[in-house]
This record gives C-alpha cells, sequence and structure tokens, in this order.
C-alpha cells in the first residue's frame, strides 16, 4: 500500500510572527516532529525542558490554523491532572496572542459534570485529558460521534506511562480509537529511556513500525552532595540533621522543591523544617494524602510566586511547569536513577541551562547509595526492566469499557486488542477467559448463569442490565491507591484533614499520636468510618510514620555498591561515613560476592535476622518467604521481613542460634506451594488485580454511607478461591503479577549451592551499622502465624498479672466481678 | 483451639474460637450474622460475581461446631440470609448439608434487618426467643441477659510487637454481642463511637481465632 506524502505542514504565518516578535526560533527536533507530522507513529526523546509538548504539538497548530476542521482533532494525554491543566494555560497563550482560531479544553476527574457533558456534544479540537478520562469517553455509546474527526493524538511523559498498567490501558484505548479512526496518528513524548525502541514499539499499531526523533540531550545535569557540618545518622528517612543546611538553600534560591520518597517522610521533614524556620519563609507542604482543597491552595500560591519552598512528593513529579523553581533537593537516596534525573529537570525549566540538584542523603548508606547513583548518573547507566506480557486484569476491564458502549464481537475485539504491543502475544484462549470471566465470573461452579454480567446474543456480547454501566465507569483506572480512610477533628462537621492508609489506620489505638498535614493530632476512635482527632502541642508524635510505598529499585545501583565495599578505604566518601564502614568491618563485616552474610541481634522487643545477598530486590523478597517459612517451621515464630536490593531484614519472636537448618533446601522445598499461597505478597498482589479486574469496587453509587457490612477484606475472597477454585483466573494472574516481583526458586537453590557453606554468620547484642538503615524500609510483609498467636496470649497474661490475677496454669480463667 | 468461659446473668457461656456461642447447660449453640446468599445478592445487585462458595464454607465451619458441641437448640441470631431473594442461592447441594444438622434439634430462625428468616427451611421463626434468664434477638436493646448479633464487631489489641485485629465477642454485665460468622462479612471496629456507646466501660472483647481470648475492650476514647 503506497500512502500519500504528506507536505511538511510550515507554520503558520500567524504563529512564526508571534514567534518572531518574541526572538523565538523553533528547536531542530521540534522543526523535525513538524516534518515528520505525517507518520503514523512518531516519537520525541527529549530532556524535560526541550519544548518537548510544544514540539508535539506544533503539527496540529499548523494543521488547524487555517480553521476549517469540524471537531476533535488532537487529543493530548498525560500522566497528570495538573499536566493537563498546566500544559492548557500554556498552549492557550500562543494560540490566543496569534489568534489562531483553535479551541482548547481540559477534561479530567476535576472537570464539572456541565463540562464534560457539553464536551461530548460538541469536543474542542484540543482535548487534554488523562488515560482514566479517555477510558471513560471510549466506554460511552456516543464515542464514534465524539472521535468523529480525530487525527492525532499525543502521549505526553511516555516514559511514565509506558511502565505502568496505566499505559497499558490506555494503549487499549488507542487501540479502540484506531478502529474508530483507522488513519489516526500517534505522538509519544519521552524523557530520555534507556531502551527508545522498545518504547517506540509499545506506542506504534502492531506491527507497524514506529519513527524516533532524539533531541539534543542538553547540558549535562549539575547534581552534587548537600555538604553539611552536621553528620548524618547511621539509620533513618528524616534527615533531620540536614535541616539547617536545607533551609540555607532555601534562602539563598527563588523557589526550591523538596522531594521525598514516601508521605511519611515528607510530612516528618516539613513537620521540623517548620519547627526551624525561625525567618518565617513561606513553605508548603504537597502529597497526595492531602485533602483536596489544602494540595489546591498549595498549587496556587505557587503558581503566584508566593512559596519560597514546597516539600512534595511524587504528586508533584513529571515535569510540572511551575515556573521559577531554580533548585531541587532530593532527600534520601534516589532508589532509581531514571527517576532522579527526570526529577531534576525540575530546576530551571530552561533549554541549555543545566539543571540544579542537590542530593541530601538520609544516612550513612544513603551515602554510599547516593555516591553509586551519581556515578551512574554521570554514565548515562539508567535502569529498568524489559516490559513484560500485557496484564489480564487491565484487559478485564477493558473488555467492560467495551461492553458499556455497546454490543461487541469477540473476534472484532481479539484482533483489536492484539494490535497492542503489549498484548501482540496473548493466546485466543487467554483471550476468552478474560472475557468468561467477564461474562460469568469464571468459576469452576457456574452459580451466576440468571445473573451473568454479560451474554451473547447473535453473536455480539451484551450487557445483562446496562445501569450496570455507571458502576463500571465509576470504577474505570488502574491506579491502586491504597484504601483510605478519612481523618477529621472530633465532633459533627469536624475540619477534614486528609486521608491515612486504612493499613495504617489498623495499627493506631485510641491516644496515639501521629503527624498529617505538618500538625501533631491524637487519635479519638472511629465515627461512621471516619477517623476522629483532636489536635496535640506535642512535639513529637508517638506514631511516626504512616506507610510509605516501595519504589522500583534498580540491581545495577546494588552491583555497585558491593564493589564500594570490597575496597580496601573509602577515600572518595565523607570522613564520617568511611568511619561507619571500617566500623562495620570491625564489629561485623562487611557482604563479600561468593559468601553470605548473616547478622542476628536482638532490636526492639524482636529478634532480628539481616542476610545481607546483593541478589536484587526480587530475589531479597524470595529469599524472605522462604527463610520465614522454615523459621516458622522451626518454631521461632517470625513476625515478617522487608527486602531491599541488598539485604532482607527478618523479624520475629525468637532468634535464629544456627543458620544451617535454615537453608536445608528439601525441608525448603516441601510444602513451599501452600506458603507461597498463603504469604501476604500474594494477597496483595491478587487485591490489586481483582480491583482492576472488576470483582472488588472501589467506588459505588451511595459508597459514602454504606455500612460496615459492605466491605469485607479481600484476603477472604482470595482464601475462599484458594480452598475452592485455585485455578480461577484472578488466581492465575495473581500468581504471573506476584512471581514477577519474586524470583524462581530454581535461583535460590543455585545461589544456595553457590554460597555453600560459605555462610557467616555473625551474632551481636546491638544493630550493625550496616542493618540500621533497614529499620526504616517501606514494603513490609508480615507474617501471621505462630507470633500472633504467642503475643495474643503474653498480652492476656500481661493484664491478668497486672490486675494481680494470676493465670491458673493450664486453663486461663476470666473472672470478672459480677 | 481454646474456647473461652465467662459467667453471665447466673449462667456460665463458652466462646468458641470460631465465633459460635456455646450455653453448655442447656446445650444452646447460637451463631449469628450468616449471611448466606451474599455472593448471589451481589450479583444480582451490581453485576459483581464473587467467588460462589461462602454458602459452603459457612456451612463447613457451622458442621464442625455442632459435631463438636452437639447442640439440642440451635439459635441463628438473624441476618442469617442476605435478603430473601438470597434464599434462592441454597441449592439442593446446601440443603442436603443444612438438613442432618437440624434433624433431632430445636433450631431457631431470629428475624434480622436483612431477611424475616427463611420460611421453606423447617425450624421455628421468631422475632426473639428467651431461655432461663437469656434473651436472644437480632439487634441489642435495653433489655439485660441479652444476646445479639448485628453490628459484627472487631477489636484492635495491641501486644508489644504489634497490633492485632480480629473478629470478636462483647460482653459487659447486661449484654453479649456475636462476632458475624459468615464467611463474606466485614466488621466494625469497637472503638467505634456506636460500640463504644453501647458497651459499659468494662466490656470485654474476647478475640475469634485459633483460640479464644479476653481483653478490656479497645473503645472511642471518653465516649
Amino acid at each position: 500500500m503506497v500512502r500519500p506524502v504528506p507536505q511538511p505542514p510550515t507554520l503558520p504565518p500567524a504563529l512564526s510572527d508571534w514567534f518572531g516578535t518574541r526572538g523565538w526560533s523553533l528547536h531542530p527536533h521540534q522543526q523535525e516532529m513538524l516534518n515528520r507530522a505525517g507518520a503514523p507513529a512518531l516519537m520525541l526523546v527529549a530532556p524535560t525542558g526541550g519544548g518537548k509538548t510544544l514540539a508535539g504539538f506544533l503539527p496540529s497548530l499548523a494543521e488547524l490554523a487555517d480553521g476549517t476542521h469540524e471537531g476533535l482533532h488532537t487529543l493530548y494525554v498525560s500522566p497528570l491532572k495538573a499536566l493537563a491543566a498546566d500544559i492548557k494555560r500554556n498552549l492557550r497563550t500562543p494560540v490566543e496572542e496569534a489568534g489562531l482560531p483553535i479551541r482548547i479544553e481540559d477534561r479530567t476527574g476535576d472537570t464539572s459534570a456541565t463540562r464534560k457533558k457539553a464536551q461530548r456534544a460538541d469536543p474542542p479540537h484540543i482535548l487534554l485529558t488523562t488515560p482514566e478520562s479517555l477510558a471513560l469517553l471510549v466506554s460511552y455509546e456516543d464515542a464514534p460521534r465524539m472521535f468523529a474527526g480525530l487525527q492525532r493524538v499525543i502521549v505526553d511523559e511516555i516514559h511514565a506511562l509506558a511502565e505502568s498498567k496505566r499505559g497499558d490501558q490506555l494503549m487499549l484505548a488507542l487501540a479502540r480509537l484506531q478502529t474508530l479512526r483507522p488513519d489516526l496518528r500517534r505522538v509519544g513524548l519521552s524523557a530520555t529511556v534507556e531502551d527508545p525502541a522498545g518504547m517506540a514499539a509499545q506506542l506504534a499499531r502492531h506491527p507497524d513500525p514506529c519513527e524516533i526523533v532524539f533531541a539534543d540531550p542538553g547540558p549535562r545535569p549539575d547534581i552534587r552532595m548537600l555538604e553539611t557540618a552536621e553528620a548524618p545518622p547511621w539509620a533513618g528517612g528524616g534527615a533531620a540533621y540536614a535541616i539547617p543546611a536545607v533551609l540555607d538553600e532555601v534562602r539563598r534560591h527563588k523557589t526550591t522543591l523538596i522531594f521525598h520518597n514516601t508521605r511519611a517522610q515528607a510530612e516528618i521533614f516539613f513537620h521540623n523544617l517548620w519547627l526551624a524556620n525561625d525567618d518565617d519563609l513561606p513553605i508548603g507542604i504537597h502529597h497526595g494524602s492531602l485533602d483536596r482543597a489544602q494540595r489546591e491552595r498549595v498549587e496556587a500560591a505557587m503558581v503566584r510566586g508566593d512559596l519560597r519552598a514546597i516539600v512534595c512528593t511524587g504528586s508533584l513529579d513529571l515535569g510540572i511547569d511551575w515556573g521559577d523553581v531554580d533548585l531541587v533537593i532530593q532527600i534520601g537516596a534516589p532508589k532509581n536513577v531514571k527517576r532522579l534525573i527526570q526529577r531534576i529537570g525540575r530546576a530551571n525549566h530552561r533549554y541549555n541551562a543545566p539543571s540544579k540538584a542537590l542530593l541530601v542523603p538520609a544516612n550513612r548508606f544513603e551515602i554510599v547509595e547516593c555516591k553509586a547513583a551519581l556515578e551512574a548518573a554521570y554514565e548515562n547507566d539508567l535502569d529498568g526492566d524489559p516490559p513484560g506480557p500485557g496484564p489480564r486484569d487491565v484487559l478485564c476491564q477493558h473488555i467492560l469499557i467495551t461492553a458499556c458502549a455497546g454490543p461487541f464481537d469477540a473476534d472484532t475485539l481479539y484482533a483489536e486488542v492484539t494490535s497492542v504491543g503489549r498484548y501482540r502475544s496473548l493466546s485466543r484462549p487467554d483471550f476468552d477467559a478474560c472475557l468468561d470471566f467477564c461474562a460469568t465470573g469464571g468459576y469452576a461452579l457456574r452459580a451466576y448463569d440468571k445473573w451473568q454480567r454479560l451474554v451473547e446474543r447473535d453473536g455480539l456480547w451484551h450487557q445483562r442490565d446496562p445501569r450496570a454501566a455507571r458502576r463500571i465507569r465509576m470504577n474505570i483506572g488502574t491506579i491502586q491507591d491504597t484504601d483510605t480512610l478519612k481523618v477529621r477533628f472530633r465532633g459533627r462537621g469536624g475540619k477534614p484533614l486528609g486521608e491515612i492508609e486504612e493499613g495504617f489506620a489498623a495499627t493506631l489505638t485510641p491516644g496515639d499520636t501521629f503527624l498529617i498535614g505538618g500538625q501533631v493530632v491524637r487519635y479519638e476512635g472511629l465515627r461512621e468510618l471516619t477517623v476522629e482527632v483532636t489536635r496535640r502541642a506535642d512535639k513529637k508524635p508517638k506514631i511516626a510514620t504512616f506507610m510509605g510505598t516501595k519504589f522500583a529499585t534498580s540491581t545495577q545501583l546494588s552491583h555497585r555498591i558491593l564493589r564500594m565495599f570490597g575496597q580496601d578505604d573509602w577515600p572518595e566518601l565523607p570522613g564520617h561515613t568511611r568511619d561507619w564502614l571500617a566500623l562495620q568491618r570491625k564489629v561485623s563485616r562487611l557482604p563479600e560476592p561468593g559468601r553470605l552474610l548473616l547478622e542476628s541481634f536482638p532490636h526492639d522487643g524482636r529478634a532480628q535476622l539481616v542476610a545481607y545477598g546483593f541478589a536484587g530486590r526480587n530475589a531479597m523478597q524470595t529469599l524472605g518467604l522462604l527463610l520465614t517459612k522454615r523459621m516458622e517451621e522451626m518454631g521461632l515464630a517470625p513476625m515478617g521481613f522487608v527486602a531491599t536490593d541488598y539485604a532482607v531484614l527478618i523479624w520475629g519472636l525468637d532468634a535464629v542460634t544456627d543458620p544451617t537448618p535454615l537453608f536445608d533446601l528439601e525441608a525448603l522445598e516441601n510444602g513451599l506451594d501452600r506458603w507461597l499461597a498463603g504469604n501476604a505478597v500474594m494477597k496483595r498482589t491478587f487485591r490489586a488485580s481483582a480491583t482492576i479486574a472488576g470483582l472488588i469496587e472501589r467506588r459505588f453509587p451511595g459508597s459514602e454511607k454504606t455500612g460496615r457490612q459492605a466491605t469485607f477484606s479481600s484476603d477472604i475472597l482470595y482464601d475462599t478461591l484458594l480452598k475452592y477454585d485455585p485455578d480461577h483466573l484472578l488466581m492465575q494472574i495473581t500468581r504471573d503479577e506476584a512471581m514477577r516481583g519474586l524470583v524462581d526458586f530454581d535461583r535460590i537453590r543455585e545461589m544456595c549451592l553457590r554460597v555453600g557453606d560459605r555462610i557467616d554468620h555473625v551474632t551481636l547484642d546491638r544493630v550493625t551499622p550496616l542493618a540500621a538503615p533497614l529499620f526504616l524500609e517501606p514494603g513490609r510483609v508480615p507474617v501471621s502465624g505462630l507470633a500472633n498467636e504467642r503475643l495474643l496470649a503474653e498480652e492476656a497474661d500481661r493484664i491478668l498479672t497486672d490486675a494481680g490475677l494470676a493465670p491458673t496454669p493450664g486453663k486461663p480463667q476470666w473472672r470478672v466481678g459480677w | 483451639m481454646s474456647s473461652h468461659d465467662f459467667p453471665f446473668h447466673g449462667t456460665t457461656l463458652t466462646a468458641r474460637p470460631s465465633g459460635a456461642l456455646w450455653w453448655a447447660e442447656a446445650r444452646i449453640l447460637t451463631v449469628s450474622d450468616l449471611h448466606f446468599g451474599k455472593s448471589d445478592r451481589h450479583a444480582r445487585r451490581s453485576g459483581i460475581m464473587l467467588p460462589p462458595y461462602e454458602i459452603a464454607e459457612t456451612l463447613a465451619r457451622l458442621e464442625a461446631d455442632i459435631a463438636a458441641t452437639n447442640p439440642a437448640s440451635v439459635i441463628c441470631l438473624g441476618d442469617s440470609f442476605d435478603d430473601l431473594a438470597a434464599r434462592d442461592a441454597f441449592t439442593p447441594d446446601h440443603l442436603a448439608r443444612l438438613t442432618p444438622l437440624m434433624a433431632g434439634r430445636t433450631w431457631i430462625w431470629i428475624e434480622g434487618n436483612h431477611d424475616p428468616g427463611p420460611l421453606d427451611l423447617g425450624g421455628q421463626h421468631k422475632a426473639e426467643y428467651r431461655a432461663g434468664p437469656l434473651s436472644f434477638r437480632h439487634i441489642a436493646t435495653a433489655d439485660k441477659g441479652e444476646i445479639s448479633g448485628h453490628y459484627h464487631p472487631k477489636a484492635a489489641i495491641r501486644t508489644r510487637a504489634r497490633t492485632v485485629t480480629r473478629a470478636c465477642f462483647l460482653v459487659d454485665a447486661h449484654r453479649v454481642i456475636l462476632p458475624a460468622y459468615g464467611t463474606y462479612t466485614g466488621g466494625l471496629r469497637t472503638d467505634d463511637l456506636t460500640l463504644s456507646r453501647l458497651m459499659a466501660p468494662d466490656a470485654q472483647a474476647i478475640l475469634t481465632g485459633p483460640s479464644a481470648r479476653a481483653f478490656p475492650m479497645p473503645r472511642y476514647l471518653d465516649a
């Protein structure tokens, strides 16, 4: 087939005049994007601040300049709704000032219902939206009419989407659009990535090729470690020691963004910063758990230039243009080099000016990590895992979305789905299993003949009850926000403060104090599923953290670090960190390749075991599962573990005295399936997949008012399926997904065989320098077995003893005074 | 598996680890909030098809409790079925398991707020029931010596090393509230304002699980 080669569009005169009056000219990559505007799939790789977004829009502006196009022309999709709003502002300026007849609107979860309705009836020329809002649009019966004129779709920050299920959902929606509009052109805008060709293959319709334009990567970023007079502690993520130095930097710069890896760390840091802020510098906090009104106030103040600094998390990530940011500070080690580079793209948001960033390691291990990350950044050693096959839970949701839009033919849908890069090798039986799950529940026991969700009539699949579409639409999306509870001040009509994760709420007992929105509050109790608190003047909360997200980390970094540990001395590191490593070598050992270092010591009222495998987080996570299995069998009552790239930390009630039986391969393998099936990693994964696939609803009509009986733990569903229907589709998906975060038993076996008896077990009476940072790692996996029973028994005994009622041996009796 | 005995209104009651209440002297076994047919009701109303195994699982636990205690009477304290139509989810197979459990016993279905009690399954149907010093109903009243359900209580107990949350019985001088026995049932934490106001300050929470154990009931502060 021969395609007519479109003329390279030129900039409309009005726009080039407008550029001219400002003394601007196009960057070469922007011109190149114009030249190749006719390509069916085109990706631009450019550093943040390189005029990337404008480059994506130029062909649209050129094609729309004569005012003849009717309806929607360009759909722009970005991962953040704040980014859509930001682009709207930035794009409207040249369009309005150059007098171009182009209507630009955004559409996100924040857009009013009236506005959204109007957009469906009379779409703008350019619509800026998010993957979730697009999926919603695709689910409407009138989608073909709305997208009738669509020519181009621009996916911004595609590197951020490509690694997530949001990206998979987006690509499935694009396949739908491509069926509606066969000549639709796809454009992707990406920051620097390690595998541009792989990402381009995800963007293009399979098996079409995708052209790639590379922009000049620009000058190297200026990243340094913050030097402080005070030495950082051995452990801790708060970086409280660096507060005075950070305040100095804030004073020296116009606007500083202070990034944290977790919300909890952001809260604590902000609290400490505020206590030390003697000059009353205007400083705000911004993260995803805060009440929306509070977040919007901070964003508005930022745009006005009223703030000197913002303490934030990833909620402010991804190149939103806040104007005058001239310094980015990263607190804590950047767990992932790519993320670091993308974040610092924020400062000095001008092309050809080096970005300026300061790393503030929170503890001494992080100094080593930062050092390794800086080396990697300078060598452009970006990290990341190759993408696996398209996840089937997202496909299930897509099938439901398709059904909402109207009856569909299974063959056509299968062809459409396999035109998406990551789903290209999806087999027909696998597709059919997903369809069956959506239609009947897919259970071995066919219980729902009467209540099937989808039914086949005349060769087309229909919804049994079209009213159910509303519930499906309410639950569109793949973002795993953890379940949260609202927090407000005590009493009816108390002021809302934000949300805390349900898992964190479950650890609170009345009287506990914690931080939220920078203030210390006391937990009073629950009222209608809302956490009620009172304000406390305390400087220190009793409960220091709420849970954080676990970042994807990088194996390259761990190899660099192991190499550094092998050195005799570390002249490249600050003195306090050299001393710290030397101390580790003195009191214990430093991990070495080809050996396995184990440390046992008591801490926090529990027996701790650390295994330094330096084999990457997945392998360490698997090792944690295996060792806790053996410890449970040996009666040591393990309580949980946490894995990093470097080590796994296991805590329990009894200490490991002899490590040999732990690594007994035969015993490890015996009953392994049952142990793996029952563990918390699996249950967590199941919850996420079941929610995406539509088995668990996050939102339903009137959900704000529902009572307690409406919600029950997804663990119960998992346990029930495991017992009665272990081969159910969702159990297969769960195993697949969980195993991606683990490694094969074979690899652990190899590791055990390779290490052989070269296990160094060091028993100490306290935490070692190297182990200290592990205690604050997020992503803890609980083990609930023997330990829970022993702890409850102990606690019951303690209460009896306190009451002067020692338990009678054998059968404890509770005597109540009535 | 150990149970927990406690004195109540002149009787001795046993909280079983399963969440069933056993009154040995009267040979009465009480369970609450079975919510049979919950997954069927879900599918009918929302299109969400939960794993359809919850009736089988709840029956299996009931079989175990009845085999262990051999009661003369069984009282189901209401919300036995998730709603009236959920009765249809009870298949002949399920019935074939329930019938032998009911045979030779007094079986009492108390009305709940979800169901007025299954009408065609035999047994007696009552709004409430009295036996000796005790009364049995679905939702707690001001009555003394009362056994009820409805709230699905669960308690979070702080131990020296972690907080453990489990479904629980609530007991004070005048009332016992049973945990939900059904498989797909959520819970209401005892430090919720409603439960904290309902139960006396010295109330106990008896946790279910591998063993039944009593603790002071965690409460909303100054409720």
